[in-house]
């Protein structure tokens, strides 16, 4: 692709790629040239000058940063006439820096020691002009201190052309210039979210996280265990504790960014109230147990229940902060084990309705294109995705896209979310209304003639059912059901049409709702009757929530499916898994996490297994919930901390965190990638697939592995989609799925040139309205989603105290009109009810949140959203409708009032 | 930590006014400040919040520009700005006893505005006009030969 180039750097013949920098090529070299001004992915800034060179046939000393290669040039880099340069800019540098070395903790990790070292300086000639310490302590996660600054600029640069989010530039000039958040005010109130990028970039001690004091003995590269982005890791560690969090820059998922979580959030590995020996209840309290009696008491309870209801009065909740190895045991021993197949997790809550959907149309429920991809797309379509606070990195691409490719970005989302300051168009259909939206957009398509007739000739069947569907649904027709003009809806459809390269992206606003599945089949429609499917940068792209949840569908976490998708219900494939696992298995199948709280209500199910959930606080209506969970004769759960869920357990076991165990696990990409171990297990904590095991064996069915790289052997003989994966072939960078056979490179995007199904299916999709409308009782529509600094139940989050300084409990937001009319005001304590249930938070008044809408995030147990929730579900995928519910609000105590708010 | 964009209202009507004449490109916005300055006099926070948030640009950017250049005040300034020169040459004739005087009678130091917002007062680098130093610049009239009671003389006559 690009043209080798040779040269040389002080007689060294050195080759480099067309288009590489002076730089760059003798960094890959293994050359160094003194910089400070210059880091990987930013743009060459010029301001240092210690990068520069002398190259044959140029005047002057070029930066090499800012300098391609040509063939045949000759470089002079560490030659006195540059150095006498470099060391008077060296020395004014010095001049102005505070020379506290020995008590900085940059010390031997500073560039400008580096450069300083390099130059043989030993102390600077010119009169020394020290500032005292300029701090800025207000972020939780780090500290500024302006004095050691020597303005390279690349913390502003990362901020505002890595990140997109500009909190910071260079304010003033001459000696008052000085890194500054508008009006040199606390870097705490700018919009800077914590995601530590200018950090990580600083060459000096300017910027420090707080909580590295110390430097690592040792480096572990491994994969975030909070979301579905799979951003690289490198956990830097001392003593057996996680000292020091690094991005990755070889990760293909995020290239060395983080955000806040992934960066500043891992306190809970090491937080003193992780589980650490196996609990039993004894007359309502728990007692610590030995493994022997934990497992005994387990496996002897599964027993009973199989032999006196059958398996089928079992079932287990699989988990998708597990790594895909103890995914796959989960199910295993719940299918070959006990015999059930009433298994499932936690995607039932955010992605079933993906799963079936996409099924359906194309023959694969994943992402068909990978993140990265969204930076070459020319127009994205962005729908029920808060991105930047969901899935921060895959943000970082799309913001790429717009900011430095120009493509068109198109939000249709009912709150004003971070994305649209970057958005073309921004359309905010009324929570619920999206099928009718669709709906109009590919009216206008099909009657503007913008399809890509060639591509639904070739590859598509079913468009008469779409046409005859989609006939009456005009932008007319559509304004009054979603609230957005006509017009607007006729230029996002021309919008999306007219790209070269169109890419859909969507998430939770899209799945969780009773038409779910519709929802995204009416995306699929749009992808396809535009044709902007089965090429790179474009595709109909569900963001996947969890770090795993993608590889526990994969692995077969679902009632359904066997691992690699194969149906429980078709016999052959049965059959294959019969010989594989030596036992027959059951031919139908089983339940979902819904259904299996309903089923336990009931008491047709009697016994319940879960693995590091927490449907205490994850699933809608919790009162129904918890009345199910009592109402079981045996519950166990596995997990790192003692959860809302697990209070409520007969038996508790501890289990690894992510960075306590090896396995894999499959990003949002379809990325198979390696989690490694970095620190010790506390306490007695056990592998989750280590004790799946011993319970298989003592139920009866013998299981053992020397490793989790043992089980991904097996898992690819029996999921073909994973059968060319192994430990080995993934030790650098992971593979992307389907990669059938060990030779195969992984596939990048989905169904190019056939769909996995053979031919794409259009859906008629008519719209239907979501199960419970406001009305005069309870005038609100409620939607609920996430917030960047907490994840899930927070059961990992609420372990760092910086997340909780930021986002503290229990935020709603709610319209200045809304507010106005219920006597609201911004930090009042109100309370918030529905038919299900009534709690407590704090009013934010923002113009965030559209009129008639108020929004809640569900991680907190203060005011848990879901006991607002509605349990009514999507009829194919068994989704719950958590986006849509009606409520009321009014102020709970007028003398509550917080100051954060 | 400000989780959200909230769309800035403003309050000042000439802001509103002022905005609706630029386009949202973001080579708009030195004109830009520099118009709001000219109407509201100087450039408020909130008017850098508009400002961003009219060009669609990070309120950080807007900082950096309005103070780099010295052009533009960050807070309200007296109705009568007095500046002083200090260049060399008024320097040497006696610059350094003006800005006392002045800053004496006033009861602010350069840089600050008086609390009834009547005088700012400034020090300069060089007006050009290095033949009269000292040099005086009242409200765009200049002075030159300045002497300390004349400088008090020329302040009282204002109030
Ligand atoms: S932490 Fe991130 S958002 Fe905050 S100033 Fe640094 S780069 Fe910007
Ligand atoms: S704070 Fe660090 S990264 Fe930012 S300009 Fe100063 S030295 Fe450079
Ligand atoms: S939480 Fe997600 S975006 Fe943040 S570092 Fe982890 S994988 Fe990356
Ligand atoms: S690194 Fe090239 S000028 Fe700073
Ligand atoms: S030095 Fe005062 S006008 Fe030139």
């Amino acid at each position: 692709m690009s043209a080798e180039l040779t040269f040389t750097i002080d007689g060294v013949s050195l080759t480099a790629p067309k288009g590489d920098t002076v730089l760059n090529a003798a960094k890959a070299a293994g050359i160094y040239i003194p910089h400070l001004c210059f880091s990987e992915g930013l743009k060459p800034y010029g301001a240092c000058r210690l990068c520069i060179v002398e190259i044959d046939g140029v005047r002057g000393m070029p930066t090499s940063c800012a300098t391609q290669v040509t063939d045949g040039m000759v470089v002079h880099n560490d030659v006195d006439s540059v150095n006498r340069v470099r060391r008077m800019v060296c020395e004014m540098l010095i001049a102005d820096h505070p020379l506290v070395c020995l008590s900085c903790s940059a010390n031997m990790n500073c560039r400008l020691q580096d450069v300083a070292a390099f130059l043989g300086i030993k102390g600077s000639r010119l009169r020394r002009m020290v500032r005292k310490p300029i701090v800025d302590d207000s972020n939780p996660f780090y500290t500024r201190d302006l004095s050691k600054c020597i303005l390279c600029g690349l913390c502003t640069r990362s901020c505002h052309e890595l990140r997109g989010v500009g909190a910071i530039e260079i304010a003033g000039r001459g000696f008052e210039s000085r890194i500054a958040a508008p009006g040199d005010g606390p870097v705490r109130d700018s919009t800077c979210n914590s995601c530590g990028e200018c950090v990580d970039r600083c060459p000096v001690n300017a910027l420090w996280a707080k909580h590295e004091t110390l430097p690592p003995t040792a480096t572990v590269r491994t994969t975030c265990g909070y979301c579905g982005c799979g951003c690289g890791l490198e956990l830097g560690t001392r003593g057996g504790k996680i000292v020091r969090v690094r991005g990755d820059r070889n990760a293909p998922s995020n290239h060395g960014s983080l955000c806040v979580k992934g960066r500043f959030g891992l306190d809970f590995v090491s937080a003193p109230d992780r589980l650490t020996t196996p609990l039993i209840k004894r007359n309502g309290v728990f007692e610590e147990a030995t493994w022997e009696e934990a497992l005994d008491l387990v496996a002897t309870r599964l027993c009973e229940i199989k032999e006196k209801h059958g398996p089928d009065a079992l079932a287990g909740f699989s988990s998708a902060k597990c790594t895909n190895e103890e995914n796959y045991i989960f199910q295993k021993l719940f299918r070959a084990g006990i015999g059930t197949n009433n298994v499932d997790h936690c995607a039932r809550l955010c992605h079933a309705s993906t799963v079936a959907g996409l099924a359906r149309a194309f023959g694969s429920g994943a992402m068909t294109n990978p993140q990265s991809e969204f930076e070459h797309a020319d127009c994205i379509f962005v729908t029920g995705s808060n991105t930047t606070e969901a899935h921060p990195i895959t943000a970082i691409s799309i913001i790429k896209a717009v900011v430095e490719n120009g493509a068109t970005l198109i939000v249709a989302d009912p709150r004003r979310i971070e994305l649209t300051r970057y958005a073309t168009l921004h359309i905010r259909q009324r929570s619920g209304t999206d099928v009718a939206l669709f709906n109009a957009m590919i009216n206008v398509i099909i009657s503007e003639e913008l399809g890509d007739d060639a591509f639904i000739q070739g590859r598509t069947e079913g468009v008469e059912a779409l046409k005859a569907c989609v006939a009456d649904c005009t932008p007319e027709w559509a304004e009054p059901i979603t609230g957005i003009p006509a017009d607007k809806i006729r230029e996002a459809a021309r919008l999306y049409a007219k790209a070269e390269r169109g890419s859909i992206a969507y998430s939770m606003g899209i799945t969780q709702h009773t038409t779910g599945t519709d929802n995204v089949l009416a995306l699929a429609n749009l992808a396809m009757v535009t044709g902007n499917i089965g090429r790179p940068s474009t595709g109909v792209n569900p963001l996947r929530g969890q770090n795993n949840v993608q590889g526990a569908c994969d692995l077969g976490a679902l009632p359904n499916k066997y691992p690699g998708y194969q149906d429980v219900t078709d016999p052959k494939i049965r059959a294959t898994f019969e010989t594989a696992w030596g036992v027959p298995l059951s031919p139908d199948n089983g339940i979902t996490v819904t259904e299996i709280v309903n089923a336990a209500d009931s008491g047709d199910i009697k016994g319940l297994y879960v693995m590091g959930e927490n449907p205490m606080l994850s699933d809608p209506n919790l009162n129904h919930v918890e009345h199910a969970l009592m109402n079981l004769e045996f519950l166990c759960v596995q997990d790192i901390f003692m959860t809302e869920t697990a209070e409520l357990a007969d038996v508790v076991l501890p289990a690894a965190s992510f960075a306590e165990k090896d396995g894999t696990v499959t990003n949002t990409d379809r990325r198979v990638q390696r989690v490694r171990t970095a620190v010790p297990k506390p306490g007695e904590a056990r592998d989750d697939w280590a004790i799946l095991c011993d319970i298989a064996t003592r139920i009866g069915y013998p299981m053992s592995y020397a490793s989790p790289s043992q089980i991904l052997d097996e898992i690819a003989t029996v999921s073909p989609i994973y059968g060319g994966i192994s430990f080995e072939r993934i030790e650098e960078v992971g593979l992307q799925w389907p990669c059938p056979d060990k030779d195969h490179p992984g596939t990048p995007f989905l169904h190019q040139g056939e769909f996995k199904r053979g031919k794409g299916k259009f859906h008629a999709t008519p719209f239907k309205v979501a199960a419970e409308e406001p009305d005069s009782d309870y005038p609100l529509l409620l939607t609920t989603g996430r917030y960047l600094y907490h994840w899930h139940t927070r059961t990992m989050t609420s372990r760092t105290k910086g997340l909780e300084a930021i986002c503290p409990p229990t935020p709603i937001e709610i319209h200045p009109d809304d507010a106005a009319r219920a006597g609201i005001q911004h930090g009042d304590v109100i309370e918030v009810s529905s038919r299900r249930g009534t709690i407590e938070a704090n009013a934010h008044v923002t113009d965030r949140s559209p009129r008639g809408t108020v929004f809640m995030a569900f991680h907190f147990h203060e005011g848990a959203a879901n006991r607002l929730t509605i349990d009514a579900v999507d009829p194919i995928a068994k989704i719950p409708e958590f986006k849509v519910c009606a409520v009321r609000i009014r102020t709970a105590d007028p003398t509550k009032k917080t100051d954060d708010a | 930590m400000r989780r959200s964009v909230t769309a800035t209202a403003t309050h000042i009507p000439e802001l509103e006014s002022v905005l609706a004449r630029y386009s949202r490109e973001e080579s708009q916005l030195i004109p830009l400040l520099q118009d709001i300055q000219d109407h509201v006099g100087y450039i408020s926070s909130e008017s850098m919040q508009a400002a961003a948030a009219h060009l669609n640009i990070p309120e950080s950017s807007v900082y950096g520009v309005v103070t780099f250049y010295s052009q533009f005040y960050l807070t309200r300034q007296g109705r009568h700005k007095v500046r002083v020169c200090q260049g060399t040459a008024c320097h040497v004739r006696g610059a350094g006893e003006i800005i006392r005087a002045v800053s004496a009678r006033l009861g602010i130091k350069p840089g600050e505005t008086t609390k009834d917002f009547e005088f700012s007062v400034e020090r300069v680098a060089c007006f050009g006009s290095c033949a009269l130093a000292p040099v005086m610049v009242v409200n765009e009239k200049v002075y030159g030969n300045v002497t300390p009671e004349m400088a008090i003389r020329i302040l009282d006559e204002l109030t």
